[in-house]
Parts: structure tokens; C-alpha cells; sequence
């Protein structure tokens, strides 16, 4: 078994040098990421939108009796290094051995210019020809003879997401000829320009394309497309339709208003069929099967608990440790705060149901494809605020945990872009599992509180943003991006994607939420928490109308924000303080992991900065609730 | 035939670009994803309100930001 290792050098502008014994090169959203996959059974997270890999992934391959360093590139649409993902690729292609071009086989004359860059920087290449099952379906036929006679090197029709063609291109990859370091280098040349280099192949197209021009190549492009490539007409077929639905003008800003508001039910309508076993809107059921996960812990675990408790004797350390304290003589899992009741019940039991639910919907419209086309209809809005319509790809990534949408906001252009987009997540927008609690808690007192948390929230990440827009300086991108076909996802792939996803929550959230719970205990033990209460008390009880004992909660939000709202379970709050409350701590600090990312990926200065936009925000939004919102 | 900005193209229009102006940058970007002269191009779609303006080059569909929409200078028929 192979490692997974991700590269988190990537934002410094300076790639450690990765070699490569086979190195995966080409376009974003060619497919590299399914095709690394199926060449080193490592899986990876891939999706239908250009960037899903930011960094590189590596991975190994056994051929013969050997194992081979395999390197997953970034996309990127040329070797001119422009951006982040292009200068890592020049950096990669610099220290590989072999190199697979992907190539798109739908879009040949877009990818072709990259394959002859690619072509003149003497490595040996294998051209796969992905997607090769799409380009039929839509009559592109393409003669891969002729293809891999006109650039000299072998060209494999590969399916990545199926592995069609797999087996012959990896063949292919190790049949290449590979000649020793070169002797010759020039130091100061970029490494896309060794001029002199004789191409290992001899065919006479490779050579010399070093001295073509921007114009000569896409001449050259275009000669191969039409030698190679013919088109059979065809029709439309329903997916081009929903495609051609979905950018119109007035049609498309509605879908993508549809597909939110879809998005959002089906979240919540699978998250609490999960949990209870019921269907239906707010406060409604319309049935109720003999399902769900609090009916398990209640039937199953509660009478073992029960008894623990007896035997362990209520008041002790260790009954206050283990089941925490009893409601009414009972164990309440939401209250109970033992790391045998609340500790299992929280995480499992009311927040796993949501990662679920919300990756399950999040990787389905990651997987056909939609998601570029809502950057489109959100690029106004993300304008505003000093962003493009991408941003809303690495915000969403946060609605499920601010980690991973932070990292994401590698896909944005320039230092500034990334600032504001990480900012206003780690500030104003919820993960999923303290969403789930939120849901859970404050959706008890009605449907509108959680409404009201919402839009506060989201009224917040506009303001911030404009501020934002207005504080900072730097250049500002527009938007630029290729909108992918609709595909239909594969099942297997998506599962996969989501087993990564809730293991990823189990395996880093879970020992969280259970030292976290050993920590207010030991705490609550040894009386400490009055102390910190006493002079954070103006704050949060004159500015935030939240009663004194909320300040445990907020505190512990630093570990883990689900375990916090779980603990305004027993403090008897109004619904106006609840809504205060679970607004203050969405905005205020960030947990510990997101902590962590905000730095590595901000560095030090623009960390600090985004500390203190998120701890002044907190202070003038909480106190501005508290004061506005009657009741 | 008429020379106008990409912005300025009707609905499903068809054009040839002939100029991108702007900087390198610009430029490079929108070569990368085979917006170059003497490329033909059609209109698709545009999001109202200065949103970004949808194109079809090679089959592929492109959404680009109308600022950088308004840097390529095309013709018609």
C-alpha cells in the first residue's frame, strides 16, 4: 500500500522538488486526478470542475519488481508560469522521469498547444487520449494513428473513470525509451527553453518546436486537429439541453436559485430521516419509520448506561466523567455531557447524519458539473465583495468544514482573492456539524430561529465582504473559467468520495469532540471556569445579553463548535439568547483545526489580520443582535 | 461586417475574434483557453447586470468576466 501525501508547500510560490518516476500532466478537469487513481489505487478526491487537486498528490506503482514514484500535477492550461498550478507543473515536469500528457479528447485543439510545449522540453512522453467514450457519444471521431504519428509519440485512448485503456498506457509509459541526465544546462533558463536538446524521438514533427511562436503552434494545432479529428454530426441530446438550460440568460439564474433551495432541502430532509427516522418539514412529519440513530441510542444504549450509572453512583468524579449529569434522574444524550453519552451521542448521533447528507449533495453537484455554472450566475454577488464567481466553490467547501474550504481557496488567482474569500468563511460561514447542532437545538424553538441565524449570517459575510472589498488592495481577476458538459456521476467514484469524506470527520473530528468533553469536565471539576467567566463577563453579558455561564461554551468552541452549541442545551436559554448565542459562536474564533489551516495557508501577517477582522466583527454584530432583535 | 467588443455581441451572434487588448496576463489567460485571433466565437448566453458573458469556441462552452469580455475585440459577418 502507497501513501498519500499532499503537498502544503504550494502557496509559498516555491515547490520542494518532487521527483517523479511518471509524471500525470495536463488541462484542469482532464481527468488526472480518476486516471491517478486508477494507476495507483490511491483514491483521491475528484470532481467535475476545473482545480480539484491543488498541490500535487503523489503516489507509487509497482511494475515488474519495482516501485515508481507517480505524481498528480495540478491542471493547469499552460507551462507559461502565470499561476500558482502552472509554476508547481513547470517545477514537477523539471525533476520527472517520464511524463503522461492527459489530454481531453472532446477538446483535442484546446489541449494540443500544451502537448507541444510539453513536447519540447525532452522527457518522454505518452499522450493519454481521455475521455475517449465521450467523444463518441458527441460523433468526435479521432484517428490516434494519425494523432500519435503527426506528434511523434504514442497516443492511448484512455476512459479514466471506467479504465479503459489503462493497462496499454501504463505498457506504453514503461516502454519509453529513457536516456541519461542531460550534462548541458543552463542555469538560467527557465526549463521550458532548452533550445538545442535534440527530441529523444525521430520523428521529424517533434523537433524543433522550440522556436515556434504562440501563432506557429496554434497553426500547427489546428493542421493535426484537421488531419486527425473528423466530426459526425449529431443531435442534442438531453444533457445539452439541460446545459444550454442552465447558462440561458433568464432560465439559468433561476435554476441555480432551484438547485440551492433543492440542495438545502434534500440536506436536511436526508440528515433528519438519518437521525429520527421521520420525513417531513419543520416540526412536521409526514411519516415516520422504525429508523434512525437516536431511536438506536435510546433503545440500545441508553438501558446500559443506565445501569452504569446506578453502579458507578451519581455525584462521584468518574459518574461525572463518564454519563455527566443526570435530568430529571435520566440520562439526557443532548445534556448529559458524559464522554459515554453526550460524547458518543454528539458526534455520532447528531452531527455524522448531516456530513453525511451534506457530502452526499455537495459531491453530487461536484460530480455533474453544475458548480461552475453557479460561479457564473454568482459572479455579481461574489463582485461585491471584491471576489469572482469561483469563490463560491471553496465557501460551499466550507458550509461542510471551514478546513478543506479554506485550502480550497487555492483555485483563486491572487493573495488577495484568497484572503478575502478564507476570511469571511472562518468568520461567517457554519460547518456542517455545527449547522447539524444548530438544527438540532435552535430548530426545537421553530423553523424561523434557525431562519434568523441564517440570514444574520449571511447578512454578516456580505458586510465583512464589502468592507473587505474596500480595505484591501491588490489586483482583482475576472472571472475566466471553461463550464464542463453535465456527466453523470459514477456511482462508485462518489461513494468513494464520500467513505473519504466521513472518515476524514471520524478520524479528525471524533477524539476532538471527545477531548473536548474531557476538558469541560476536568474543568467543571476543578471550578476553573468562574474565573475566566468573572472579567470576560461585561462582554458577554451587558454587550451580548447571554447569561455568565454561556462563557463555557464559547470557550470551548475553540475545540470544537458542535460540542459548544450542545451545551447551551442545559442553560435554559430565551430563543432570542440561543440566536445570539449560536450566531457569536459561528464567528467567534475559529475551531483549532481551522485555526491551524488559517495560518499555513494566510502565513503569519494576513493570519493575524484575519483574527482581528473576525474578533472586532464578532463584538459589533453580537452586540448589534442582541440590541436590534426584540424580545 | 462590424468590429465590437464581445460584450456588445448579440445573443447567439457569430464572430471572429481579431484583437485582445490588455496586458500579458490578460492575454495569456485567455490564449490558454484558445481565445486567440482569428478564432471564431459565438455569443451564448450573458448574465445581466455586468455578469459574465458565455461563449462557445470549439464546442466548449467559456464563462468570462465581463471586464475581461470587454478585452476582445471581434467581428461579424
Amino acid at each position: 500500500m502507497s501513501k498519500e501525501k499532499i503537498s502544503s508547500e504550494t502557496t509559498s510560490g516555491r515547490t520542494s522538488h518532487i521527483k517523479s518516476d511518471i509524471l500525470l500532466v495536463g488541462h484542469p478537469n482532464v481527468g488526472k486526478s480518476v486516471l491517478f487513481s486508477r494507476i495507483t489505487g490511491i483514491h483521491t478526491i475528484a470532481s467535475n470542475y476545473p482545480g480539484t487537486t491543488i498541490g500535487y498528490t503523489a503516489g507509487q506503482i509497482r511494475f515488474g519488481k519495482q516501485y515508481y514514484d507517480v505524481v498528480d500535477a495540478p491542471g493547469t492550461y499552460s507551462l507559461e508560469p502565470i499561476d500558482e498550478a502552472a509554476r508547481i507543473t513547470v517545477d514537477l515536469i523539471d525533476e520527472a522521469v517520464r511524463i503522461i500528457n492527459v489530454v481531453d479528447a472532446t477538446h483535442l485543439e484546446r489541449h494540443l498547444p500544451m502537448t507541444i510545449e510539453l513536447l519540447a522540453q525532452d522527457k518522454p512522453i505518452v499522450i493519454a487520449l481521455n475521455m475517449s467514450d465521450e467523444a463518441r457519444h458527441k460523433g468526435i471521431e479521432i484517428d490516434v494513428k494519425k494523432l500519435s504519428q503527426r506528434l511523434g509519440v504514442s497516443v492511448v485512448p484512455t476512459v479514466a473513470r471506467t479504465g479503459v485503456g489503462i493497462k496499454d498506457l501504463i505498457q506504453k509509459v514503461f516502454s519509453l525509451e529513457i536516456r541519461e541526465p542531460k550534462i548541458e544546462k543552463n542555469e538560467t533558463t527557465h526549463p521550458g527553453h532548452h533550445p538545442h536538446i535534440p527530441h529523444h524521438n525521430k520523428s521529424q514533427t517533434a523537433k524543433n518546436h522550440e522556436h515556434l511562436s504562440e501563432k506557429d503552434i496554434w497553426t500547427k494545432v489546428g493542421n493535426i486537429v484537421e488531419e486527425a479529428q473528423t466530426l459526425h454530426h449529431h443531435h442534442h441530446t438531453f444533457g445539452e439541453r439541460l446545459e444550454d438550460l442552465s447558462v440561458h440568460p433568464v432560465f439559468g439564474g433561476l435554476t441555480a436559485l432551484v438547485v440551492l433551495a433543492l440542495s438545502f432541502s434534500f440536506i436536511r430532509t436526508i440528515g433528519e430521516f438519518l437521525i429520527s427516522g421521520e420525513i417531513g418539514i419543520f416540526g412536521q412529519s409526514w411519516i415516520k419509520l422504525p429508523f434512525g440513530i437516536e431511536p438506536l441510542f435510546n433503545v440500545a444504549w441508553k438501558p446500559l448506561m443506565m445501569k452504569l450509572s446506578t453502579l458507578l453512583g451519581p455525584g462521584n468524579f468518574l459518574h461525572s466523567l463518564l454519563i455527566g449529569t443526570l435530568v430529571e434522574g435520566r440520562i439526557d444524550f443532548m445534556q448529559s455531557f458524559g464522554l459515554l453519552t453526550s460524547g458518543l451521542f454528539i458526534p455520532l448521533g447528531a452531527v455524522l447524519p448531516y456530513i453525511f447528507s451534506f457530502y452526499l449533495v455537495l459531491s453530487l453537484l461536484e460530480d455533474t458539473g453544475y458548480l461552475p455554472r453557479l460561479a457564473v450566475f454568482m459572479d455579481n454577488i461574489m463582485h461585491k465583495i471584491g471576489l469572482h464567481g469561483y469563490a463560491i466553490i471553496p465557501t460551499l467547501l466550507g458550509l461542510g468544514c471551514n478546513v478543506p474550504g479554506i485550502i480550497a481557496t487555492r483555485i483563486l488567482e491572487t493573495r488577495r482573492q484568497r484572503f478575502i474569500t478564507a476570511t469571511l468563511i472562518s468568520i461567517s460561514v457554519p460547518c456542517a456539524a455545527l449547522q447539524a447542532m444548530i438544527i438540532g437545538l435552535v430548530g426545537s424553538r421553530g423553523a424561523w430561529p434557525v431562519a434568523l441565524i441564517y440570514g444574520i449570517l449571511f447578512i454578516s459575510w456580505i458586510i465583512i465582504g464589502i468592507i473587505l472589498r474596500f480595505t484591501t488592495r491588490g489586483f482583482k481577476p475576472e472571472l475566466l473559467i471553461e463550464i464542463p458538459p453535465y456527466r453523470m456521476p459514477s456511482f462508485q467514484a462518489l461513494f468513494s468520495k464520500l467513505w473519504m469524506r466521513i472518515y476524514g470527520f471520524l478520524k479528525e473530528a471524533l477524539p476532538i469532540v471527545i477531548a473536548a468533553i474531557f476538558v469541560v469536565d476536568i474543568l467543571y471539576h476543578l471550578n476553573l471556569f468562574k474565573y475566566v467567566a468573572s472579567f470576560t463577563a461585561p462582554v458577554v453579558t451587558r454587550l451580548w445579553g447571554l447569561p455568565e455561564d454561556t462563557i463555557v461554551p464559547l470557550l470551548v468552541g475553540i475545540l470544537r463548535k458542535d460540542v459548544a452549541v450542545g451545551m447551551f442545551a442545559p442553560l435554559a436559554l430565551t430563543t432570542k439568547q440561543l440566536i445570539t448565542g449560536s450566531v457569536i459562536l459561528t464567528m467567534f474564533f475559529p475551531c483549532i483545526a481551522t485555526f491551524v489551516i488559517m495560518f499555513r495557508e494566510l502565513k503569519l501577517k494576513d493570519g493575524l489580520k484575519a483574527i482581528g477582522i473576525m474578533l472586532f466583527s464578532v463584538l459589533i454584530i453580537g452586540t448589534a443582535v442582541n440590541f436590534l432583535l426584540p424580545g | 461586417m462590424s468590429d465590437k467588443l464581445l460584450t456588445e455581441l448579440f445573443l447567439n451572434e457569430e464572430a471572429e475574434v481579431i484583437a485582445i487588448t490588455g496586458g500579458r496576463m490578460v492575454r495569456t489567460r485567455l490564449r490558454s483557453l484558445g481565445i486567440i485571433e482569428g478564432q471564431k466565437i459565438r455569443k451564448i448566453s450573458k448574465v445581466g447586470l455586468g455578469g459574465p458573458v458565455i461563449v462557445l469556441i470549439n464546442r466548449a462552452q467559456l464563462a468570462i468576466g465581463f471586464g475581461m469580455a470587454r478585452r476582445v475585440v471581434v467581428r461579424t459577418k
